[in-house]
């Protein structure tokens, strides 16, 4: 996305994930258009509100089919600095495109998310080939500085909104990359590493600066940060993988889900093995049925979900789960995992227990992947800031300030595990508050003044 | 089956679907082709000293996606020689004689329109069209659009082609006159035997906004051109209308101008038009089209009970009144049906912005006057400030509901809504007489 910037974050080339197609790809011009040209333009249109970042998607839609997509990219920036992937790892069917006005009519919805990356991955090329920004960095300077933790999605957006007022951003990651989920869990053929580290890239030439390499609570304490800065913010997602610590789990051929998943994304030296027939996946979660997905477009033959009620208790969205199913995933239901089983060092089956009856079975397989959520890991960070029983930092609905008056915080570890735009729109809101608590008004902040109302009610 | 065909000026037609003088007519191949799928007759491309024509020629309206909603060009007439033009009326003729062929004429001295006339009989035409209509290039050579704006020259020009002609003679009409029955009035004058309208509009179709100029473009030029296309049919609509409400105008009309299927066609039928005339639908799609028109208009005329094209001819025009005869009594109200309305809001920001703030949600500013209805009397003195209503975010709250007693029955809503039979027009009771302006002003006098 940009090109200038020598220190540029790269990866290696050669991962597992670089086998998976863009299950949606980046719209022709004509298609754009006549997508774009289908949409309503509804007012006060249900798809902004359900949108957790409110992006005027009838605006950015209609800018894209009178060709103004410089116009139609700001809009969505300017609500949604994570616009770009948002638009390609939304879950748009159960959020914008489920609340468009054409499912009550039984057309197809307009496909907001397609159009949402064509606008902002258009714009930005358009930007390195023109070189002209379109958000040029504020001359403004203002003498507060954040410290932000963790380089994932909810950093990036605080940190972008804050630098693009002049406010001095500091990330701190604690691996080698930034993008957070983004980079390390999103679903190849949704997202790849490369496309998150460009986002995280176009982000940092807006004056942000990523230092990699250093925990919190290892290398710096959150107290030292504190005290150095103005505010910091908590964009630290959730831990590893919780585990089942079933008998028999030690070894080969047992793996957490997200742990699984960084492989296929992030590791060059990652392969599956040539004899991966049957893959059983422990969870009813969206990972449960990404890393499902994905085991089976690589080629596994049989990958089964184990769940341990029915489908229709299960947490993972419809869409995904159906689209998992066209790849030859299949479930079952009612089952708890007791025991791996293995033959020497291999895993040859899995030993479960029917929930719904006295029965308890041996599934043969290679590999179990347990999917069963993340741990928290606030507590590592400070003792200071409080937690509720799940485990999640609590902060304030509107402006997701701690109780500590200078500390926010947002993303996955106060919402214990939502999605991308979530954490664009906690880091959004923070930055705002933080602007306003020191005078200073959000260049991009997108609430429209009616004077209207005001002349109506003799003001 | 209902017949449709059709006698127009004493010529009979197959059915009233005929290929305007054009692109489509301008060699027998393709005028054969046209017959072969259907039509009943085809204009030719207007013959006259042959002319030498530009690149590129044509340019187009799109919008919202919809490709070619309007059209221009600015190419002139027939570029081939005249010998090649009559050797193949006379071959088309001779190989469809139920077909109707009209030759279009566009040429300057009384001695020229005499002798193409004359060869135009000779090749077998069953009538002529004289083109006065063309708005570009021909012109400014004294020819087209020129002699149909001036009516006095149109006059003349039609009794010397009535004096040489033994076929019937049809005026093509430019509609870029300020009332269409000047040029109309001066036709019959002139002795035509029927009218054909409209030619083209003057226009400038666009400009290029990366080269900055005008489209189409001739290299880094353009000129002004006509303009058709389905967007020009309402104003076609009208001037048929005019010309066959008007007592002076006692020829029968070729309706022309954005047609492009039955239901436009049985449009311009119903406001007068004997027969009808296609070229923009036919430069986008081919002769094809013809297919469904005459089937379209067959079953349209079956289900009204119609026997034949004749009879919906002129069925429109006594609806057809001065806005001064309408009824001032006449109540309307719009209606949401809110089981399935979609809630896309467009009638409450139509009406909010574009109407008369009528429609109100549940859920967002409501602009009403909370006052007495003040409809075009004087100023709102019981303006009261918006207010925010918020009926959350239920099923409900995004289906809007009309303020009956303030709804001044204007279509917009209606018009704006994408869901089929949502918002119906009601008619309110009728409790008053009708009552016109022109009986107003009347009872004034008294």
């Amino acid at each position: 996305m940009n090109d200038d910037t020598s220190s540029k974050l790269t990866i290696s080339p050669d991962r597992l994930e670089k086998k998976f197609a863009d299950y949606k790809p980046l719209y022709t011009e004509s298609e754009a258009l006549i997508e774009a040209n289908r949409c309503l333009n509804c007012y006060d249109a249900p798809c902004i509100s359900a949108c957790p970042t409110g992006i005027d998607i009838p605006a950015f839609i209609k800018k894209i089919a009178t060709g103004n997509i410089i116009g139609s990219a700001k809009v969505i920036f300017e609500a949604n600095m994570l616009g770009y992937s948002t638009g390609r790892v939304c879950p748009v069917e159960d959020l914008c495109v489920g609340a468009c006005v054409y499912n009550d009519l039984n057309y197809s919805p307009i496909q907001i998310g397609r159009l949402q990356r064509y606008a902002t991955e258009k714009a930005l090329e358009k930007e390195v080939s023109t070189g002209k920004k379109l958000f040029p960095r504020n001359s403004r300077k203002s003498e507060k500085k954040v410290a932000l933790i963790g380089a994932g999605p909810a950093s990036l957006a605080c940190a972008a909104y804050l630098a693009l007022d002049g406010v001095e951003a500091v990330i701190f990651e604690k691996d080698g990359l930034p993008g957070g989920l983004n980079t390390m869990a999103v679903a190849p053929y949704k997202f790849q590493t490369e496309d998150s580290i460009n986002e995280a890239n176009w982000i940092l030439q807006h004056g942000v600066e990523l230092k990699t390499g250093i925990e919190i609570g290892k290398d710096i304490s959150l107290e030292q940060l504190i005290d150095e800065y103005d505010a910091v913010f908590i964009g630290i997602g959730l831990g590893t993988d919780s585990r089942l610590d079933l008998p028999g789990s030690d070894g080969p051929g047992v793996w957490g889900a997200t742990d699984l998943i960084r492989q296929i994304k992030n590791n060059p030296d990652f392969s599956l093995p040539e004899d991966l027939n049957t893959a059983l996946v422990i969870g009813g979660g969206n990972t449960a049925i990404d890393i499902s997905r994905e085991l089976a477009m690589l080629g596994a033959e049989d990958v089964r979900m184990l769940y341990r009620r029915s489908r229709k208790e299960m947490r993972g969205y419809d869409h995904e789960i159906v689209g998992a199913s066209h790849y030859g995933v299949r479930l079952v239901e009612n089952v708890t995992p007791l025991e791996v089983v293995r033959h020497g060092k291999k895993v040859k089956a899995l030993k479960v227990s029917s929930t719904i009856s006295d029965d308890t079975f041996e599934l043969p397989c290679d590999w179990v992947v347990e999917a069963v959520g993340q741990l928290k890991h606030v507590s590592d960070v400070s003792p200071e800031i409080e937690v509720d029983e799940m485990g999640r930092l609590i902060v304030d609905s509107e402006t997701r300030r701690t109780a500590h008056p200078k500390v926010y915080a947002g993303g996955d570890c106060i919402n214990g595990g939502k999605e991308v735009v979530n954490a664009a729109q906690d880091g959004r809101e923070a930055a705002f508050d933080m602007l306003k608590s020191w005078g200073i008004s959000p260049s991009l902040h997108g609430k429209k003044y009616f004077k209207s109302f005001f002349t109506y009610n003799g003001h | 089956m209902a017949d449709l065909s059709v006698n127009i000026c004493g010529i009979e037609s197959p059915n009233p679907f005929w290929l305007a003088s054009a692109p489509p007519t301008n060699t027998g191949e393709q005028v054969m082709r046209g017959f072969d799928a259907g039509w009943g007759g085809a204009v030719w491309k207007t013959l006259g000293e042959p002319i030498v024509n530009v690149d590129s020629r044509f340019g187009a309206v799109d919008y919202s996606g919809t490709k070619v909603i309007g059209f221009n060009n600015i190419e002139l007439i027939t570029d081939r020689p005249l010998d090649a033009n009559f050797k193949e009326i006379y071959e088309v003729k001779k190989q469809y004689p139920d077909n109707v062929v009209i030759v279009s004429l566009m040429v300057e001295s009384k001695e020229e329109w005499r002798e193409i006339i004359k060869r135009s009989e000779d090749a077998g035409a069953d009538g002529l069209e004289l083109n006065f209509g063309c708005p570009h290039g021909m012109c400014e050579r004294g020819m087209g659009s020129a002699v149909g704006e001036e009516p006095k020259v149109l006059q003349e020009i039609t009794s010397w082609a009535k004096e040489f002609s033994s076929v019937p003679v049809f005026v093509k009409l430019s509609p870029n006159v300020i009332d269409i029955r000047d040029p109309g009035i001066a036709a019959v004058k002139g002795g035509c035997d029927g009218i054909s309208l409209i030619n083209t509009i003057k226009s400038i179709i666009g400009v290029d906004l990366d080269t900055l100029v005008p489209k189409p473009s001739v290299g880094k030029e353009s000129t002004h051109g006509g303009y058709c296309g389905p967007a020009i049919k309402p104003i076609a609509l009208h001037m048929a209308a005019v010309l066959a409400k008007d007592p002076q105008i006692n020829v029968p009309i070729s309706g022309i101008g954005g047609i492009s299927n039955w239901q436009d066609a049985a449009e311009f039928l119903a406001l007068g038009a004997t027969t009808i005339q296609v070229c923009t639908a036919v430069m986008h799609y081919g002769y094809r089209i013809v297919d469904d028109m005459i089937d379209g208009l067959n079953n349209y005329l079956n289900e009204k009970g119609m026997r034949s094209t004749s009879e919906l001819t002129g069925q429109a025009i006594p609806g057809f009144v001065e806005w001064g005869e309408l009824d001032l009594n006449y109540d309307l109200i719009a209606k949401i049906d809110a089981d399935k309305c979609i809630g896309c809001g467009l009638c409450y920001v139509a009406c909010l912005d574009g109407a008369h703030q009528c429609i109100h949600t549940q859920k967002g500013p409501c602009h009403a006057w909370h006052g007495k209805p003040d409809h075009g009397f004087g100023p709102r003195t019981e303006v009261k400030p918006a207010v925010w209503h918020d009926g959350g975010d239920t099923a409900m709250s995004h289906v809007p509901f009309v303020d009956e007693e303030e709804c001044i029955g204007c279509n917009l809503c209606m018009l704006v809504c994408p869901v089929p039979d949502c918002i119906t027009m009601e008619e309110v009771s009728q409790t008053k007489v009708k009552e016109s302006w022109a009986d107003r002003v009347a009872k004034s006098r008294t």
